[in-house]
């Protein structure tokens, strides 16, 4: 992984010389070099690229370079390794990367469920079980939420064939019918929730607003976050909320299938979790898992853990539309083994 | 990634409204494409044009445009995912077009598919053959030992070959005779070829074939146009693989499928 020393270098990356690049990963982290963990790694891309020092047209990028694994191991080797992300970056860019280096940056993963579960992984909604990634149960050393094969195994393997059938086995068989008022409630109150998307006809289209909310969320709630940043967010996705609510365009009408109707109601959700993530975020005061609290960095750069203070998952209660949600501290205990600093140095 | 450019196209693009509509193809040109955007993120910017002009949006599907989850999937001038090889539409680039080209789109056609709705087809039909077969039994409870039963690498590799289908129904819509033939020896034969699958193999293969038939998909004829269109280049030798587990269920598998 490399920046050219100086930036602005528009040079094409084969025809910079080894003394004309910043190794910055090997520079910072001898011991690892390019093989820190994906936290470490993506956030000093992002930092070379803040300092102006990113490649390609949008600068937003650095170079991931296997010239010299290719020279060294032969193509064939690597092929048999990253054919398949070879072929994927080469459909993408336009450019073979056997032969120039690619140009990659860090961006935002699908956002992990996290919903809160008892140890049998059943939720707060007695009979509504959450398995795998969509649930909180499992966190890393370089994420905050789940873990899709992990879990996906763990869960389905070992906890829920016990759990799950064990709660069927005491509930036995229920009478409930699709004539039940709660089940008649629900379906008002998604029908009125379609209707009101759908009866807007505003100017700006779905797609217009997310990309929008999506800036605010990678300026602000990204990699590296600060409090002003994040209050900053929070009173922006607050305006975003008003203006999707107020102008938004959804193509009708309701009765066929609509794509644009489906990420209508999804934005939707996507503007209130994204304020709760925020304020999640504002609330721990310390660098933890992939995310960095620029008031919790040391001086070169590492993050910073708060052990006294933020040993703990943040489950936040659900209050209601336009009510702040509350916060339960769930400590996490730890028996056999000690927590430290990870250091990559 | 510095010859950015921008094309004009025409879309002919095929256009339903629900299964009992007639259908029509409707004529619209597309300005200003950015040659690096794939084709669905072509439609996407047709789309969001059409909707801030009150019409309809063009409906596809897709989910994860990375060409892994087998979501997407039209006939673009004539071939399923359109001309790029090994790859699907959420993979191909609007630089493969030629400027002014005319672009004609159409739903993946076959008896057993009903258009739902513009380019989107019901596909259950393939969930349904899985249903049938497509799947290994396990006792739930203690998990056996990652390690218990050896396979060698040569099936790994020949298994995954299999395992790499993704169920988009290309082949089908491909297929002169609209046959699903390819998905399913693909799925027969990814278990077949592992210890894992052996126990139940001779009723798979059957109920699975026997599915395929009821959801009315024709049979196969050796084209061989699906290995072509397969964007994850799955091959007809799994087709071969197939009939010597149908031959081989018939012949000595006659108890087992009767019960």
């Amino acid at each position: 992984m490399w920046v050219p020393k100086n930036p602005g270098d528009n040079r094409r990356p084969n025809d910079i010389p080894a003394n004309e690049r910043d190794y910055y990963l090997e520079k910072k982290y001898p011991s690892f070099g390019n093989l820190v963990p994906r936290d470490v790694a993506s956030r000093n891309a992002k930092q070379q690229c803040d300092a102006g020092k990113g490649v390609g047209p949008t600068g937003r990028a650095v170079y991931l370079d296997f010239m010299q694994a290719i020279k060294r191991d032969g193509k064939a080797a690597i092929a048999r390794k990253y054919g398949n992300l070879f072929d994927m970056y080469r459909n993408i860019i336009d450019e073979d990367p056997y032969e120039t280096p690619m140009m990659i940056y860090p961006a935002a993963h699908f956002t992990l469920g996290g919903l809160w579960v008892a140890y049998n992984l059943m939720g707060n909604v007695p009979g509504l079980f959450v398995l795998g990634e969509a649930n909180f149960s499992d966190h890393g050393a370089n994420r905050l939420g789940a873990s899709a094969l992990m879990q996906g195994l763990a869960d389905g393997y070992f906890v829920v064939p016990y759990t799950l059938a064990g709660y069927l086995g005491d509930a036995g068989n229920s009478d409930v019918a699709e004539d039940h008022p709660v089940f008649n409630e629900s379906i008002q109150s998604m029908n009125t929730h379609i209707e009101k998307l759908l009866s807007i006809n505003g100017k700006r289209t779905v797609e217009d607003i997310h990309r929008e909310l999506g800036r605010v969320m990678e300026d602000h709630v990204g990699l590296a976050r600060n409090e002003a940043g994040l209050k900053k967010a929070i009173e922006q996705i607050k305006e975003i909320r008003a203006e999707f609510w107020e102008n938004v365009k959804v193509a009708g009408p309701s009765d066929r299938h609509r794509l644009n109707l489906q990420k209508a109601g999804r934005l939707a959700d996507f503007l209130e979790l994204d304020e709760l993530m925020a304020i999640d975020a504002l609330n721990r005061r310390e660098s933890c898992g992939g995310h960095l609290r620029t008031e919790a960095e040391s001086e070169d750069g590492e993050a910073i853990r708060d052990d006294d203070n933020f040993c703990h998952v943040s489950a936040w209660e659900y209050k209601g539309e336009g009510t702040e949600p509350e916060l339960h501290r769930e400590p996490l205990v730890f028996e056999n083994v000690k927590l430290t600093q990870r250091s990559y140095k | 990634m510095n010859n950015h450019k921008t094309i004009n196209i025409t879309l002919k693009v095929w256009r339903q409204q629900s299964p009992e509509d007639r259908g029509r193809f409707e004529i619209i040109p597309v300005e200003g494409v950015d040659t690096h955007s794939s084709f669905l993120e072509m439609l996407d910017f047709l789309n969001e044009k059409l909707i801030l002009q009150d019409k309809e949006p063009i409906e596809f599907d897709n989910d994860c445009r990375e060409g892994i989850c087998g979501t997407c999937g039209m006939m673009v001038d004539g071939i399923p995912h359109g001309h790029g090889k090994g790859m699907t539409i959420c993979q191909l680039h609007m630089r493969e077009f030629n400027d002014g080209a005319t672009v004609v789109v159409e739903p993946f056609r076959a008896r057993a598919y009903k258009v739902i709705q513009d380019l989107i087809v019901d596909r259950s039909p393939l969930e349904k053959i899985i249903q049938a077969g497509g799947y290994i039994s396990v006792n739930t409870g203690g998990a056996p030992d990652a390690n218990a039963i050896p396979v060698g690498q040569e099936k790994v590799e020949e298994a995954m070959d299999a395992a790499a289908c993704i169920g988009c129904g290309a082949c089908v819509a491909s297929c002169p005779n609209a046959s699903a033939m390819l998905f399913v020896s693909a799925k027969v034969s990814q278990l077949a070829l592992l210890p894992q699958g052996r126990p139940e193999a001779n009723i798979r293969v059957l109920a699975m074939l026997k599915e395929m038939d009821a959801c009315g998909f024709g049979n196969c004829t050796n084209h061989r146009v699906c290995e072509a269109a397969c964007p994850k280049e799955v091959s007809i030798s799994h087709i071969a693989r197939f009939n010597r587990e149908f031959l081989k269920a018939g012949l000595f598998g006659r108890s087992t499928m009767d019960k």
